[in-house]
């Protein structure tokens, strides 16, 4: 057995209303979404036009700079509504659904028997590619580049992250065909990583032909960025890509059944949450039916509903979908209302890493979080503590300032290459001039990607 | 409290864009957040946030500085009958502390204030609060005998030449309250050494006692002459000196409140002593004057030493901003104050130039550290490509 990766640095925000261990399932929403600004760097062309049939598996749109990598519908049904943003940016493409899904047939095939090209042509077929990223930049993979290892994270350590061990329970199988068909994509190796404190499910434990790697500690040591960092790390012109659970086992599936079944099982969790709970729907699926009446309703409390955690999701309304990449939905009181004096207040009901408010000596409590900002930005003025959450050999503050200023010699050696906005998410969370971090970060990846492509 | 924020919100359209006093937006906004955290919520990025804040942070230091400030009130009263020799109730001593600290902190809070609200609104900005721990600072590191027009003027000259030229707080390179004290110091010298640590301006009535001398003990110790005040006093700070830096009791106080809440930089405070302690050490060694012999654990308890180490090496704008290099930082700052102190007569108080100094060497340690950890980091990577590679 692999040794223990101890991972020190780091933070688990105590915070109200994990999901209990209980599958429902819900009715199927009347309508489905896939939406284009999920995939970063993404510039939609469309296929289809609105009022088209679709099934499970028809092509939707591609990307405009490679058009092999193909988008396609998670249900059959009509494609009825094209949403666009600012400058006429393709917001949303909605489904009208079907009652019952009619799916594609990609073909079942042992990707054991397969060659690379056709485990790739599948994946690029049947629109479960973009399941596949790469690091550096944290986009879609490339299909023409070869990677040197694959990452597959199996846990998550997000607050009130989905357990992955429970999720997959019933689904070993696809799980390990999914896994049996990353292999081919590389000639390196497929790292899987568990952490020592979790319900390990047998379908990791015992999964074939990858190297198993036990992570403990804090978030966020369940983020792919951070395994890669400490298993084996992106230098300038390397390429490694990572792949979550679910979507392996939707890979397992295509491989076994020969269709694209983008089912899922997420959780529901946070504070405003009655019953957090496990459901398993279809990626796109609307967050409405999914939360049906499950909310608690306090008169004068405005709620927030994100579609993934509360560090790194996509806030959406009541009517919006569920974004493509995550397995949560986590509803969190707004924090919209004044608070007198509150800077000075002690605070019994607030959670800080720093020891200025009593949470740290109430080590049991679990927090009511909301999304009050507590102040304007600032410049940076404390230093030492992004340090403290970030279990990386990277310096945080100095990266940022690098990209703060457009030095791309100080952000390749300072490490930009290995980083994303997400990983950051704890330093964006713990900093006390609340600076917009995952979106520095996020503009640094841009900016290299620009300059060498 | 909800008719306050009520109050406020019915007023606020004023001084909005388009309201009557549009041009003193920041202002208000400065006064509305200090009343209340606003309703305001996360619009990109994470949508939870840590609940520290700028002002959390400065207040805790405010808080932290509170022991030597209700000291140096009392001490300055002390100081001031001990004088005339005259026997008072610790009341009367306290009050004549009040009435002549009171002043001097109203006048650094209202003129460095004032600038910072003007800057803040011709930035269009917010205002920022780093100005609330400079300005209880300024007035506890100056004799409480400096005139009002001069701390007026050196805070003014500290605020704009020492942080809004460099873009306002967090840009600055100097610790504003240091050099604040620099400038009244190197301008005004006579009114920043001598007789200056206790007030004596002398009521009908009353008299200095015979032999009264009111000189620190680094000008006892740098003139070679005159009586050293024991350890004991030294310590708890019954010592003339600048307002709040005498009581080196009282200073740990706020050290611990500092590093408690883990707002003040332990790493910089412990390697800012030992720095002192090894170089008073150093100096023994090679002891030919009285000043060199002296015990070197006395410096840490003379002088501005321990308000220096704990309030203001540790200002993180302008300390070193890497772990390492704080480390590096706060030696230096030891070393350097103990070495202006005892080979440099001229300066008796080594400390604030040390960290002055330091300051300005801050960006260049911090240089040093990041690139040997660049040269760090391009190792590991290629140890593990010829790891992965085999």
């Amino acid at each position: 057995m692999s040794k223990i990766i101890k991972i020190k640095k780091g933070l688990n925000i105590p915070i109200l209303g994990e999901a209990e261990k209980i599958l429902n399932t819900t009715p199927r929403s009347a309508k489905y979404s896939v939406c284009p600004p999920d995939f970063h760097g993404l510039t939609p062309k469309m296929i289809v036009k609105e009022g088209d049939k679709v099934k499970a598996g028809s092509p939707l749109f591609f990307d405009k700079y490679n058009e092999k990598i193909i988008f396609t519908s998670p249900v059959s049904g009509v494609f009825s509504d094209l949403v666009r943003g600012e400058k006429r940016r393709i917001m949303k493409l909605v489904i009208q659904a079907d009652d019952d899904n009619e799916f594609l047939n990609f073909g079942s095939a042992n990707p054991e028997t397969l060659s690379r090209e056709q485990v790739i042509n599948k994946l690029l077929q049947s629109g479960l590619w973009p399941a596949i990223r790469q690091r550096p930049y944290s986009v879609i993979a490339n299909p023409d580049d070869s990677p040197k290892a694959i990452f597959v994270s199996a846990f998550n350590s997000a607050p009130l992250g989905a357990d992955m061990d429970f999720i997959v329970n019933g689904q070993e199988n696809e799980f390990q065909t999914g896994l049996n068909a990353l292999r081919k994509l590389t000639d390196g190796k497929v790292h899987l990583s568990v952490h020592v404190d979790s319900n390990l499910s047998s379908a990791f434990l015992n999964a074939k032909g990858v190297e198993l790697h036990r992570f403990s500690g804090p978030h966020p040591s369940g983020n792919v960025g951070i395994q890669i960092h400490h298993i084996d790390p992106v230098d300038k012109g390397d390429v490694v890509w990572y792949v979550g659970v679910q979507h392996l086992i939707a890979i397992g599936r295509l491989f076994e059944k020969g269709i694209y079944d983008a089912s899922k099982i997420i959780a529901l969790a946070g504070s405003e949450v009655l019953n957090p709970r496990y459901y398993r729907v279809i990626s796109g699926a609307c967050i409405s039916e999914i939360i049906d009446t499950n909310l608690r309703i306090e008169e004068g409390v405005n709620r927030r509903i994100i579609s993934g955690d509360v560090l790194t999701g996509t806030h959406v309304g009541e009517n919006d979908y569920l974004r493509f990449y995550d397995d949560l939905v986590s509803v969190i009181p707004e924090g919209d209302k004044p608070e007198i004096f509150s800077w000075i207040m002690p605070n019994f009901d607030k959670f800080s890493l720093s020891r200025s408010f009593p949470a740290f000596m109430m080590p049991w409590k679990k927090f009511r979080h909301n999304t009050n900002i507590r102040s304007g930005e600032r410049p940076f003025v404390v230093t030492g503590v992004y340090e403290k959450v970030l279990p990386m050999d990277i310096m945080p503050m100095q990266l940022i300032k690098s990209i703060m200023i457009s030095d791309i010699d100080m952000m390749e050696k300072l490490g930009i290459y290995e980083v994303a906005p997400e990983d950051f998410a704890l330093c964006e969370y713990v900093c006390p001039s609340k600076i917009e971090i995952q979106q520095h970060i996020r503009e640094g990846l841009d900016v290299i990607r620009s300059e060498f492509s | 409290m909800k008719a306050l924020i009520n109050l406020v919100e019915k007023v606020k359209p004023n001084f909005e864009k388009g309201g009557r006093f549009e041009k003193l937006h920041r202002s208000f906004e400065a006064f509305e957040t200090f009343l209340y955290v606003k309703g305001d919520v996360t619009r990109s990025g994470s949508h939870i946030r840590d609940a520290i804040d700028m002002k959390r942070t400065m207040v805790h230091v405010i808080i932290a500085l509170i022991p030597p400030l209700l000291f140096g009130i009392w001490n300055v009263g002390f100081q001031h009958y001990r004088a005339t020799g005259e026997e008072v109730a610790f009341m009367d001593q306290v009050l004549f502390g009040l009435i002549h600290v009171l002043p001097i902190i109203i006048v650094s809070y209202a003129s460095g204030l004032a600038i910072e609200f003007i800057f803040a609104s011709a930035r269009d900005h917010e205002v920022n609060e780093g100005f609330l721990v400079s300005g209880m600072l300024i007035p506890l590191v100056i004799p409480v005998t400096t005139p009002l027009w001069m701390v007026a003027v050196a805070t003014i000259f500290a605020v704009i030449i020492g942080k809004e030229v460099f873009g306002g707080t967090g840009m600055n390179i100097l610790n504003p309250a240091l050099l604040a004290r620099a400038f009244l110091f190197f301008a005004y010298p006579s009114y920043l050494s001598g007789e200056v640590w206790i007030e004596t301006t002398l009521q009908e009535g009353q008299q200095l006692v015979d032999g009264f001398s009111g000189a620190t003990a680094l000008a006892v110790m740098a003139a070679g002459e005159g009586a050293m005040p024991s350890d004991f006093n030294m310590f708890f700070g019954f010592i003339p000196g600048s307002i709040g830096e005498t009581s080196t009791f009282a200073i740990l106080l706020g050290a611990i409140v500092l590093i408690a809440t883990g707002i003040g930089s332990f790493r910089i405070m412990a390697s800012v002593f030992l720095g002192g302690l090894a170089m008073g050490l150093i100096l023994n060694l090679f002891a030919v004057n009285d000043f060199m012999a002296m015990p070197a654990y006395r410096h840490l308890i003379m002088g501005g030493f321990a308000f220096g180490a704990v309030y203001m090496a540790t200002d993180p704008v302008s300390a070193s901003q890497t772990g390492v290099g704080k480390y590096i930082y706060g030696v230096l700052i030891g070393v350097i104050t103990v070495l202006i102190r005892v080979v440099n007569p001229a300066y008796p108080e080594g400390m604030m130039l040390a960290i002055l100094f330091m300051n300005v060497f801050a960006p260049l340690i911090d240089h040093y550290v990041v690139e040997s950890r660049v040269k760090k980091r391009m190792k590991r990577m290629q140890k593990i490509r010829l790891q992965t590679q085999a």
